[in-house]
């Protein structure tokens, strides 16, 4: 079965990355159009409802995160014992709804897949999870659950304002696009889409399910949960909330500015209290996301540039900082901070994989993290409010608590005393199998590739950036 | 005239001749239990064949009697799900002393929905509605040990009878008010006048207790606990499915003039069904109970898709009614095999219900994930629907209500899940065979789950045969 799973989710990466080379390739011949790769078929003729897919420059990178972080997670659970052949169906399926998602162009379609991809967390982390995984596992479904039922609403609204040429209702996100909603509708709407989408990616205050989702969920659920679970909300944030309703998204962005500040710097100081590895990563998620969502609130194309950069980013990199935290407890059985010490002298690799995800955390240049972090700054200080560039400041100052905490926990965990489970006794673990090597790899390779290169990156959501601002300003 | 008479009313006729055939064999020979449910089941399976040849619109009896093509469809989907009742259903009867009966009974019942479906005036309805529901309470104490079975059989005939009777008066405040019962002719006497409209809140209730809106609810649990769980399959999917179909059409022809006085009372109905069905489903320890709730529940959803009164509500309740009887009857399915061989029906006997029965399980979760109306199961399209149609008229403080209430009906959900999957166990329940008709019953529920809902096709066929205004 993990077999099946590995094949399956290694050809879906190398489709990704054909689809990129054949992305390339059409816009270097000229293609202009908006969306690549066009399939559409009706689905439901009453209500106009179709099944388009398409794919621009994020799709592609969304789907190319996706990728990498579904082959590295089968391949971290490679022993998984226990109901394997229902634990990497799961996956799968979880993977098919985030693809799926990514590549929609119908709001029936983006909705559908959508809510695919939250039954299997709820199983994931309530079947495989440790701790209170039952209570953690119904927060995190009720949660995104709600989202949805905003998201719902969301799109109802903005269906039901919409007009195409034969007088019908549509769903479809490149039609709406040329349509101008009312005012009054994006704002009565705009805040049920944008917060629906919003809870998916923590924003706070509906932030509370990551740190137990995540905490609870088995290594391969929570490098999904956060590398690609959490990007569907920024990405129907920026793809239908503030894409569709680009008037809303300005009267409105200065709630998402300071939303988003706050979730950076809660998150930030709330991860300096955190004394296990996967709550310190999970509240930094949070953090993360909020960069996100500042980018997406800024509403210039930098910024916007930066927070598609910074999904991709963080989602490779909390992928691997999860990765690691998962091979580091199946060997020490304590995530304790204060219980673990010395690990580089065991287990080189295992250590190496956890400093470079930390400092990819921390903004080092060289990793994607600094790439994606300069980017929404660089963005956010082309709006020149004076409050949007106070937030600024603030969120930039926080990348200061980040490296104390990131520090702080690697300094423990790696170096010191050898120590586990408070014991100083060296005991006989062993290093990094093959699986979790070529994971850590695959993984190590999207962030280097982003933070050596980065322009590769930001030629290919370039144009799709280009084409939301352009409706972002077109008033 | 006689070939009319003959091909309109088909159908009915069909099922008449199955209860006369029954009912001859069990006054002319010796069946085993066996047999009779092996010829039971072939029966019904002709009955449904039949629905689907030689349908004619058409009316008889100087409109007394009328179908059309959406009448048709409802009375297939009704007829569809009888069979698989009946399937599910063998476990339990193979010991049962009145197999034959049962079927008699049963076939009462939904000959008596058939003509209910079928009437275009309200007299023929309650004849129908009659008709269908005494046999009904005779089915609900059919297992003839139990006193609770009685019990609820008494419960279900008080309240069927008191329903009954505000039905019967407000039929005649109608008739006093307008001067016709004829459905199609009481439109042009509306007027909105108090009478009218009392006679339309008395007709309401009777419908509203029969597919048990709130706060007309409450024999429903009760019932459902008591009754075998076959017949409480069979109320829940196909009595409340066939009331509901009239209850549109009641709606949307003959009140069609006092929609806005309508809308406003289901919109508040279907708020308080919703949220009540939800809060008491939280709480229920016994499954078939907890079922009673949740079927609650869901009629509320299907109120709002009412509210929409557009071709589109229409088509969207009688779809989520097909998709229903494919998603309550496989929940149902399982719980009747399980009640039938082990006797237990607490949720808590479900804890680890997936390590000895992974197969029950899975069809079980999946059943109960379409009622949740996750995807990709036809659930979610169901829902999606209904609530489109409700959203249609413009009223988004309803749908954000119902969409709200999705997660409290998701948690409860997801709770009977949690026990299957994740809860340990001493004394799981233990590993069950599956008969083979049980077994081809909930194939056809799990296969209907996930086709009725992607393939489009089907809900596009049922809207273009719908009405609305």
């Amino acid at each position: 079965m993990r077999v099946v799973a590995l094949s399956g989710a290694v050809i879906q990466l190398a489709l990704a990355l054909a689809f990129l080379v054949i992305y390339w390739q059409k816009r270097a011949a000229g293609d202009q159009s908006p969306m690549l790769f066009e399939q559409d078929y009706i689905w439901f003729t009453p209500l106009n409802i179709h099944y388009h897919i398409g794919a621009d420059g994020i799709s592609i990178a969304m789907i190319l995160l996706t990728a990498f972080v579904t082959v590295a997670g089968i391949l971290v659970s490679w022993s998984m014992e226990k109901l394997n052949k229902e634990f990497f169906f799961l996956l799968i399926f979880l993977s098919m709804g985030a693809y799926g998602f990514f590549i929609s162009l119908d709001l029936f379609t983006l909705f559908f897949f959508l809510e695919v991809a939250v039954i299997p967390k709820f199983l994931l982390i309530g079947i495989w999870g440790s701790g209170r995984k039952e209570y953690s596992a119904m927060k995190l479904a009720l949660m995104l659950m709600g989202g949805s039922a905003l998201v719902f609403v969301g799109l109802a609204g903005i269906y039901f304002n919409t007009t195409t040429t034969t007088g019908a209702h549509t769903f479809d996100l490149m039609q709406i696009a040329q349509m101008h909603i009312p005012l009054q509708v994006q704002k009565l709407f705009f805040p049920f889409a944008f917060i629906g989408f919003g809870i998916f990616t923590a924003l706070f205050p509906f932030h509370t399910w990551v740190p137990d989702g995540h905490s609870s969920a088995p290594t391969a659920a929570s490098m999904f949960l956060a590398g690609i679970s959490m990007k569907l909300g920024g990405y129907g944030c920026l793809r239908v909330a503030t894409y569709l309703m680009p008037d809303a998204a300005h009267a409105y962005s200065w709630i998402i500015i300071l939303l988003a500040t706050i979730a950076i710097i809660y998150g930030a100081f709330a991860t300096m209290m955190q004394t296990d590895l996967k709550y310190i990563n999970a509240y930094s998620s949070i953090s993360h996301c909020g960069f996100v969502l500042l980018g997406i609130g800024m509403l210039t194309k930098t910024a916007i540039a930066g927070a598609v950069m910074q999904m991709v980013s963080h989602g490779l990199m909390t992928a691997l900082f999860f990765a690691a935290i998962g091979m580091l407890y199946d060997r020490t059985h304590t995530r304790q901070v204060a219980q673990l010490g010395g690990l580089l002298k065991v287990m080189p690799f295992i250590a190496a994989v956890f400093v470079i995800a930390g400092l990819c955390s921390l903004g080092l240049p060289g990793l994607s993290g600094f790439v994606a972090e300069v980017t929404v700054f660089m963005g956010s200080w082309q709006n020149a409010d004076a409050a949007y560039r106070l937030a600024t400041i603030l969120a930039c100052a926080s990348i200061v608590v980040t490296a104390v905490y990131i520090l702080r926990a690697m300094g423990k965990v790696i170096m010191g005393p050898l120590q586990v489970n408070g014991q100083n006794a060296p005991l006989h673990l062993g290093d990094a199998g093959w699986n979790e090597k070529a994971a850590a790899a695959i993984l190590i390779i999207g962030i280097i590739a982003i933070g050596i290169a980065p322009f590769w990156l930001n030629e290919l959501i370039g144009g799709a950036t280009t084409n939301i601002i352009e409706k972002l300003s077109f008033r | 005239m006689l070939t009319d008479f003959f091909i309109l009313m088909k159908q009915e006729l069909v099922i008449t001749v199955i209860i006369f055939i029954l009912l001859l064999l069990k006054i002319g020979k010796d069946l085993t239990n066996e047999q009779a449910i092996n010829l039971a089941n072939a029966l019904l399976l002709v009955n449904c064949v039949a629905g689907l040849f030689l349908n004619h619109p058409g009316a008889l009896f100087s409109g007394m009697f009328q179908t059309n093509a959406l009448i048709v469809v409802e009375k297939n989907i009704l007829s569809f799900g009888t069979l698989i009742v009946s399937l599910q259903a063998s476990s339990w009867l193979k010991k049962h002393s009145h197999v034959l009966e049962f079927y008699i009974l049963l076939l009462s019942t939904l000959l008596g929905m058939f003509f209910m479906i079928s009437s275009g005036n309200l007299l023929m309805f309650y004849l129908g509605l009659e008709l269908s529901s005494i046999p009904l309470a005779a089915m609900a104490n059919f297992d003839l040990a139990k006193k609770q079975s009685s019990e609820a059989a008494m419960k279900f005939i008080i309240s069927s009878a008191f329903a009954s009777g505000l039905l019967l008066f407000g039929i005649s405040m109608v008739y006093g008010a307008t001067g016709t019962i004829t459905l199609s002719e009481i439109a042009a006497h509306i007027t909105g006048a108090p009478l009218q409209v009392f006679a339309f809140v008395l007709l309401l209730a009777g419908f509203a207790f029969k597919i048990s809106v709130v706060p007309f609810h409450l024999w429903t649990a009760d019932v459902y606990e008591g009754a075998p769980v076959a017949v409480t399959s069979y109320l829940s999917v196909i009595s409340k499915g066939s009331v509901l179909f009239v209850f549109i059409s009641v709606l949307y022809t003959a009140f069609k003039p006092m929609a806005d006085t309508w809308y406003d009372m289901l919109f508040l109905l279907s708020v308080l069904t919703i949220i009540i069905g939800n809060l008491f489903a939280i709480r229920q320890n016994n499954i078939k109970r907890f079922l009673a709730f949740s079927s609650i529940a869901q009629i509320g959803f299907i109120l709002v898709g009412i509210t929409g009164s557009s071709q589109m509500a229409v088509a969207s309740v009688v779809y989520f009614v097909l998709i229903y009887v494919f998603s309550n009857l496989a929940a149902f399915g399982v719980v009747a095999l399980v009640s039938a061989v082990t006797g237990r029906e607490q949720v808590s006997d479900y804890k680890g219900f997936y390590k000895t029965n992974p197969v029950l399980s899975w069809v079980l979760t999946i059943a109960l994930f379409s009622l949740a109306g996750v995807p990709p199961t036809a659930g979610f399209f169901g829902k999606f629907f209904l609530l489109m149609s409700g959203a249609g008229k413009g009223n988004y403080i309803l749908i954000t209500i119902a969409a709200l209430n999705m997660i409290i009906s998701f948690y409860y959900y997801l709770r009977i899940v949690k026990a299957i999957f994740m809860d340990a166990n001493d004394q799981p329940i233990e590993r069950l065979v599956i008969p083979v008709y049980p077994r081809l019953a909930l194939y056809i529920c799990v296969a209907g789950i996930v086709i009725t809902g992607l393939a489009g096709y089907v809900f596009d066929y049922i809207h273009s045969l719908s009405f609305g205004f």
